[in-house]
């Protein structure tokens, strides 16, 4: 898992996770690139994250990657990203496509709805909670 | 005593208080106007791990972080 202040450099990234795998004989990659797209007059979106809970929930990842015989990768920025640029990739690589092509739709999936990350829009250079887009994470509402 | 943090959009300074259990800490937290429109929303951490169980005992220097809703990506 791999974090970045601003804007992902999306070439450079899956550049070095396919050479990271070259030799080891998967037959399918699969990569997810989020980028922020330029609506409602916003400048960027912003990102917090809460690391520790992220490391916890990526290792669960892989472990589950793992029992299929895959790889999961995943990198998110924090702070600010424009418009027109990434703030997440994620990729799977397995043996052969089947596993890679439903991991991905799960990883990307799961980590929308439990990934401790908080995204803002960025309008006029304030940052504005994007509560509307949120979801509680599994679990909510335990101490109301 | 223990700690409760506020992650993300929640704004809320960091606060330290008694409490044998996370209903203790419910408890507590209900007295705060200021998350009133967030608890029922957030999920808990402690330690950073996430729970889900109100009679989870607590120790001195643990740490429960409340979550509100997240979007990543």
């Amino acid at each position: 898992m791999e974090l970045y202040n601003g804007p992902l450099n999306t070439k450079e990234i899956f550049g070095r996770w396919l050479d990271e795998e070259a030799e080891s004989n998967y037959g399918a990659y699969i990569p997810f690139v989020g980028t922020i797209r330029a609506e409602d007059d916003i400048e960027a979106l912003s990102f917090d994250i809460y690391e520790p809970v992220l490391q916890k929930w990526f290792d669960e990842w892989q472990e589950k990657a793992a029992a299929l015989g895959a790889v999961v990768k995943m990198a998110h920025s924090i702070g600010d990203v424009p418009v027109h640029t990434s703030s997440y990739i994620s990729a799977v690589f397995s043996p052969k496509r089947r596993v890679a092509l439903e991991l991905i739709d799960e990883f990307v999936e799961d980590f929308k709805a439990n990934a401790p990350i908080w995204k803002y829009d960025v309008k006029n250079g304030k940052r504005i909670y994007a509560e509307d887009r949120s979801t509680p994470m599994d679990g909510a509402g335990l101490l109301n | 005593m223990i700690k409760v943090e506020f992650l993300g959009p929640i704004g809320k300074a960091p606060m330290e208080m008694e409490a044998a259990t996370l209903a203790d800490v419910a408890a507590k937290l209900k007295e705060e106007s200021e998350l009133s429109s967030w608890l029922e929303k957030c999920a808990v951490a402690l330690n950073d791990t996430m729970v889900n169980d109100l009679t989870t005992v607590l120790k001195d220097g643990d740490r429960v972080s409340i979550l509100p809703p997240v979007c990543g990506g």
